[in-house]
């Protein structure tokens, strides 16, 4: 335990010193700020709009550090080689595996934790409540972020930062797409199409299936265990692939 | 009086993927005894196998076939990595760190409770002298000092088998030097240490024995005491001119190096040795050096391998 937690905080100390959590950072602030500004150009509620684009932010921002922190989670420690003396001591593969995904899930909080009270910091400047309902949105985007990063993870166990990478954001794409790709097939006649969608839905995650911004927004009421039922998918499927990830890990060579 | 065994390595053979389904054999069938408290020198050229038997050791490359144990404990299981420091050749260490944080982190990775670790993290910063430097980041740090943190790291849990790869590679005569100092010292402490090199000086310096390693096979094992003692004598002439040619009549006896401008000829009798030198006469060449010598590790390492060494820095090149 104390191993993996070593390896937790020496990844999390190198990506607090990385400049792209910082930039990446900065640019979630500057969404922030504009969603202030688009807010007061609207005629409908503004504070609507700020959580709407804030929570959008919060997502996009969030999905873009875990796929940078993500792919460059192994291979960077074998491009640079550092890997080498970390393996020849006593730790299994599968604590250094973990260790390091703990520490980028630390600075993935830190980056959520961050956006969320600046974003409650704007909308109190136009209601003066903390406004506590947008955590049945943002815990769900944070399960999501989770599990995007197991995603680059699990490819940088075995490919290029860059494949990784476009790999990684395939996945984000096609998890959000699925449902509506199933819906779609389901509507016309073609059969090979259906099997198609059927085939994608089922193998990627439904990221859709955490996806509560709109819902939160509106007010359109959110049930909890419909909640809570999202969040052990994502979970479970996290689990699964830091599995898979470690399963390949331990068999490959660290040339 | 025989030592134990601190090391067996038992039919070792590694085959890597170069793509398209081509294989190319880096280790064949290696067997081999590393004895407790020795200085074993693992000499072979650049791409001789040297460090795919050191990640094979340490498992961070798996074998095809064949087995590695420490004091009879398999090296396949983690745990027993406890026992063994590691120097990987020219080491990369995570720049955002200090020497003193990189050493922390990696006294971490052991169960050494936090009193130790800082008298020892203190005390190999002292022994690698880099008190000095030890508040200052990786990055700002030259190659010979990254060295230094290297060996630092591989003795932050006093281990009882060190191995050091290309330990001197890089570095200059001090730093060689310190280097030397440190690996005698380690074998006084009752350390076992394996190192690789391609440099025979460092090799006939400080190890007790040493194996000869060519395109993945072992080819032999020396003891470097008994070469020092030995009274196996041997004749050697020096010439300029690369265009020398070898009477035909004594092929046989005769050894030719040739190393730059220069043709080094060994011979084991004192009259081929004189037919020879009027060789060189009879074909207008600058004769340099010319007499008996010792036989040593640089003339074993020939006849075993084929392979040339230049004499000037008594470097084995392919």
């Amino acid at each position: 335990m104390n191993k993996i937690a070593a390896i937790a905080l020496n990844t999390f100390r190198e990506s607090i010193r990385d400049r792209i959590f910082y930039s990446l950072l900065f640019f979630a602030v500057v969404l922030l700020a504009f969603s202030m500004v688009l807010g007061n150009l609207t005629l409908a509620e503004p504070v609507k709009i700020i959580k709407d684009f804030g929570l959008g932010s919060i997502s996009i921002v969030g999905t873009l550090i875990a796929i940078f922190v993500g792919i460059g989670m192994v291979y960077k420690e074998m491009e640079k080689k550092t890997i080498y003396v970390i393996l020849s001591k006593p730790i299994a593969r599968w604590q250094f595996l973990i260790g390091k995904y703990c520490g980028l899930s630390i600075t993935i909080i830190i980056e959520v934790v961050v956006m969320t009270v600046l974003l409650f910091i704007l909308c109190y400047q136009y209601v003066p409540q903390i406004p506590l309902s947008l955590f049945y949105a943002i815990i769900p985007i944070y399960f999501e972020l989770q599990l995007i990063l197991a995603v680059a993870f699990l490819f940088s166990t075995f490919s290029t930062s860059f494949l990784s990478g476009m790999f990684t954001l395939s996945v984000f794409i096609i998890g959000h797409l699925t449902k509506d790709l199933k819906m779609l097939a389901q509507s016309g006649d073609d059969v090979v199409f259906q099997k198609f969608a059927n085939g994608l839905y089922y193998f990627f995650p439904n990221l859709e299936n955490l996806n509560f911004k709109a819902r939160v927004v509106h007010n359109l009421g959110v049930s909890l265990p419909e909640i809570l039922f999202s969040l052990l998918y994502s979970a479970l499927y996290t689990a699964v692939i830091l599995l898979l990830a470690i399963f390949i890990f331990e068999r490959r060579d660290i040339p | 009086m025989s030592r134990p065994v601190a090391v067996k390595i038992e039919g070792l053979s590694k085959t890597f993927k170069t793509g398209w389904g081509k294989k190319y054999k880096v280790l064949s069938d290696l067997s081999l005894d590393i004895n407790e408290n020795e200085i074993f020198g693992y000499l072979g050229a650049n791409g001789a196998g040297k460090t795919t038997t050191f990640k094979l050791i340490l498992g961070l490359i798996h074998a095809d076939q064949g087995e590695v144990s420490f004091w009879g404990k398999p090296a396949s299981d983690y745990k027993n990595r406890s026992l063994l420091g590691y120097l990987p050749e020219n080491p990369y260490f995570y720049s955002y760190l200090t020497a003193f944080e990189s050493l922390d982190f990696y006294a971490s990775l052991f169960d050494i409770d936090p009193k130790t670790k800082s008298e020892r993290i203190k005390e190999l910063l002292s022994l690698v002298g880099l008190e000095h430097a030890k508040d200052l980041q990786l990055r700002k740090f030259s190659r010979g000092m990254l060295q230094r943190v290297g060996v630092a790291q591989a003795l932050i849990n006093d281990p009882k088998l060190l191995i050091l790869d290309e330990p001197m590679s890089g570095l200059d005569p001090m730093g060689r030097k310190n280097m030397r100092d440190i690996i005698l010292k380690c074998r006084e402490q009752g350390k076992t240490i394996i190192f690789s090199t391609h440099i025979i000086s460092d090799v006939e310096a400080i190890c007790d024995r040493a194996s000869i390693i060519a395109k993945g096979e072992l080819k032999e094992i020396i003891d470097i005491d008994q070469i020092m003692e030995s009274q196996d004598n041997f004749w050697e002439i020096v010439c300029q001119g690369k265009d020398f040619k070898m009477p035909s009549i004594a092929e046989n006896d005769f050894k030719k190096i040739v190393s730059g401008n220069r043709v080094i000829l060994t011979t084991s009798s004192k009259d081929s040795a004189y037919i020879l030198v009027d060789e060189v006469k009879r074909q207008n060449l600058n004769l340099i050096s010319f007499g008996p010598r010792r036989k040593n590790l640089e003339e074993i390492y020939i006849k075993s391998t084929g392979q040339y060494i230049e004499s000037d820095h008594k470097e084995i090149t392919r």
